[in-house]
Order: structure tokens, then sequence, then C-alpha cells
């Protein structure tokens, strides 16, 4: 066919998600919060479920989740946001229920709260965002944040001896029999951003058949607290963070038996 | 092969010059502005014709401030024909 007989048209490929809140996200510049934050939002409304999906919002950055994610939303005290979580999952069991926090929220002072959520197999997800460090406090060091790195209370970098070496809780929940899916991923680059997409997609299809908790680590960045220009910090990030902590499904359904 | 045909839309007020979607365009379509937007940041710009629509920079964008065109070819719509033609004749039809 010649191209004369063909009309030209264009469509759109990509736009903001409608369930994104139309407002500025107070993050730092290149902050990978706001492109989590957006997933969620385009799953939620390619799945249409905005009318039926309760978020759980935590202590840090992110505490503002519910003025950017245009669902309900309840907010948690510090670490507390799975157990807030199984509390409303358990009273709107029909409704879609996902916590998202930090690596200070989830994996410090609600370790306790993270491990017996995923151990009674809680149908909820868990979305945790891993920085490395505490970002809203001033980059105090996390259980996360990796030998050697600097942080406002490791100057001189995390020393394991003294402060112990930085906690995979996303492969020690994978060990618990309630999880039902397991992965880590990240958004600092395109086809990490898709991947992560169909990783949280799956998370809600899930909960959807009742099958326990599933639980999606999104290694991210802080380029404020790590002092980088962003495209650094994603460079770092890439270096750095993913030979620790290796991108991947870590429990997957056995889709079979499922 | 000739390549697809895209074409960009960024929100410069909402733009926090990150630039990772600079970063991230195969294209190299994507530059920093000279001057400041309301923020106070130098927002991204787009300063060639060779974007192909993969939509890079916008899944990169932790602002959602990008929207991406893509352009395809559909076929014409037949709209008239025209038979036993003796003399010249002038075909319009409005858009
Ligand atoms: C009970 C309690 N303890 C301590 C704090 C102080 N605090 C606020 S945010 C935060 C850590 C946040 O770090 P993280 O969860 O990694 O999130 P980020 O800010 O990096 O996204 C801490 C310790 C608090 N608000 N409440
Ligand atoms: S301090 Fe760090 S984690 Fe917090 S918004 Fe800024 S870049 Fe993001
Ligand atoms: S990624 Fe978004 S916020 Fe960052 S410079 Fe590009 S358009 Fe601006």
């Amino acid at each position: 066919m010649s191209i004369d007989t063909l009309d030209r048209i264009e469509t759109k490929v990509f736009e903001r998600p409608t369930s994104l809140i139309d407002t500025e996200m107070h993050y730092c510049p290149g902050c990978g919060h706001g492109t989590a934050h957006r997933l969620i939002a385009e799953v939620i409304d390619e799945m249409g479920i905005v009318e039926e999906t309760i978020g759980v919002a935590p202590v840090g950055c992110s505490v503002f989740a519910y003025n950017y994610i245009g669902v309900d939303f309840s907010e948690a005290a510090h670490g507390r946001a799975s157990a807030v979580a199984t509390g409303i999952k358990r009273v709107l069991p029909e409704k879609y229920v996902f916590s998202y926090q930090g690596d200070g929220d989830l994996a410090a002072i609600g370790t306790g709260e993270t491990i017996h959520t995923c151990n009674r197999g809680e149908n909820i997800l868990i979305i945790f965002i891993n920085n490395g460090i505490y970002g809203m406090t001033g980059g105090q060091m996390a259980p996360t944040t990796l030998p050697n790195m600097k942080s406002t209370t490791s100057p001189f970098g995390r020393d394991t001896k003294s402060m112990g070496y930085p906690l995979k809780i996303t492969e020690l929940v994978a060990q618990l029999p309630g999880t039902y899916y397991v992965t880590r991923q990240s958004v600092h680059k395109p086809l990490n951003v898709r991947r992560t997409k169909k990783a949280i997609q799956k998370g809600f299809e899930y909960q959807k058949l009742n099958k326990g908790t599933s639980f999606i680590e999104i290694v991210s960045n802080c380029p404020s607290n790590w002092k980088m220009t962003p495209v650094e910090s994603n460079k770092w990030l890439d270096e750095n963070m993913l030979p620790y902590y290796p991108l991947g499904d870590i429990k997957v359904p056995n889709e079979k038996e499922a | 092969m000739a390549k697809a045909k895209g074409d960009i839309s960024i929100n410069i007020e909402k733009c926090k010059g990150c630039e990772i979607c600079m970063d991230a365009c195969p294209e190299d379509v994507i530059a920093m502005s000279k001057e400041v937007n309301q923020k106070g940041y130098l927002y991204a710009v787009k300063i060639t014709d060779t974007c192909t629509g993969c939509t890079n920079c916008a899944l990169v964008c932790p602002d959602a401030v990008i929207t991406v065109f893509r352009e395809t070819k559909q076929k014409k719509e037949q709209i008239a024909t025209i038979t036993n033609v003796t003399g010249n004749i002038t075909v319009t039809v409005d858009k």
C-alpha cells in the first residue's frame, strides 16, 4: 500500500494516570517515590478499582501518599502500616488493601508488624521502598544501609562489626508460609519501571484471589541524602545497591497449583 | 526502515529539572532549559524532532509531567467515487 493512501493519526501513548491526583508532589527532584506512586495509580486505573482500593500510608517521606494517590487512605503510626492494613482488610475483605512503606518504617521500627503480617498471610499488598536510608529525618542509617555507606549517623561509613549487616527483609519474609508473591524491583530505568508495574498488578490480582500476602520491594534512590544528583543517584543505585539487593522474583506462586 | 514518529509534551511548570528523562531518552530529544520555571528549576525541553514515541522519558519521570504521542498510519477512508469523467473537475473535501 502506498503512503498516500494512508492517513497519519497521532495517538496518546502515555499520559498521567487519572487516579494520580493532579497536584505537585513534595518529593525532591528525581526521587523514586514519585515514580512508584504513579505506577500504583496506573495499575488502579487500568484495573478500574479506584473505588475499591484502600491504601495505608507510612511515616517517612511518603507520609503524604494520601494526597497523591486518589483512593481512600489511612495513615498509620510509624512502622505499623501493615497492622493497620490487616485491620482494614479483615473488616472490609472485598476491598483491595495495600500499605506503602519505607525501609526505616517497614524494616526498623515496624519489623515486628511486618514479619507477623506476612506470617499470618494477611491478604494484602505491601509495597516497600528501599532507599537504604531514613530520608525524611535527614539521612540517618537504616537497617538497609549498605556496608561502608555513609549516612549522618555513620559518617565514616557503616561498619558491619559494630553496626551489623544490611537487612534483607524481603528474603526473610519470603521464608514465611504466609507470603504468596515476593519480588524485588526498581524504578530507575524504563525497563525496570515496566517490570515494577507488572509486579504491582500481580499483587492486586492475587489479592482478589485471596492468596495471602504479596510483598514488593522497590529498590529506590534518595538523591538528597545520598548527596548526589538524581542521575548520579540512579547510577550509584545500579552499581552499589543492586549487587547487594539483586532484582527479580524471590517467591513466585506455582501457577498450576493456584 | 523509517523510524516511528513520536512527540512529547512536557508540563514545564511542574517539572523539577531532575534530568532523569534526558538521561533515559535514546534519541537525545530532551535538554534542559536555560531559564527557570516558576518553581525555580531548569526544566526539560524538547530540542529535536527525532522522538520515536518510545515513552522511556515518561516512564522514568517521577513527577509524571510528560505526555507521549505516537503517529500511526491508518488506511484512508474512501469518501467518494468519481465515474464518467469527461472534462476537468475539481473535488474539495471539507475537514
Ligand atoms: C515513633 C516514631 N519514631 C521515630 C520517628 C522519626 N522518623 C520519622 S520518619 C523516620 C524514618 C523514615 O525513613 P524511611 O521509612 O526509610 O522512609 P523515607 O523517608 O526514606 O522514604 C523516622 C525515624 C517518628 N516519626 N515516629
Ligand atoms: S529526602 Fe530522599 S526519600 Fe525523601 S523525598 Fe527527598 S529524595 Fe525522596
Ligand atoms: S524526569 Fe520529569 S521532572 Fe525530571 S526533568 Fe524530566 S520532565 Fe522534569
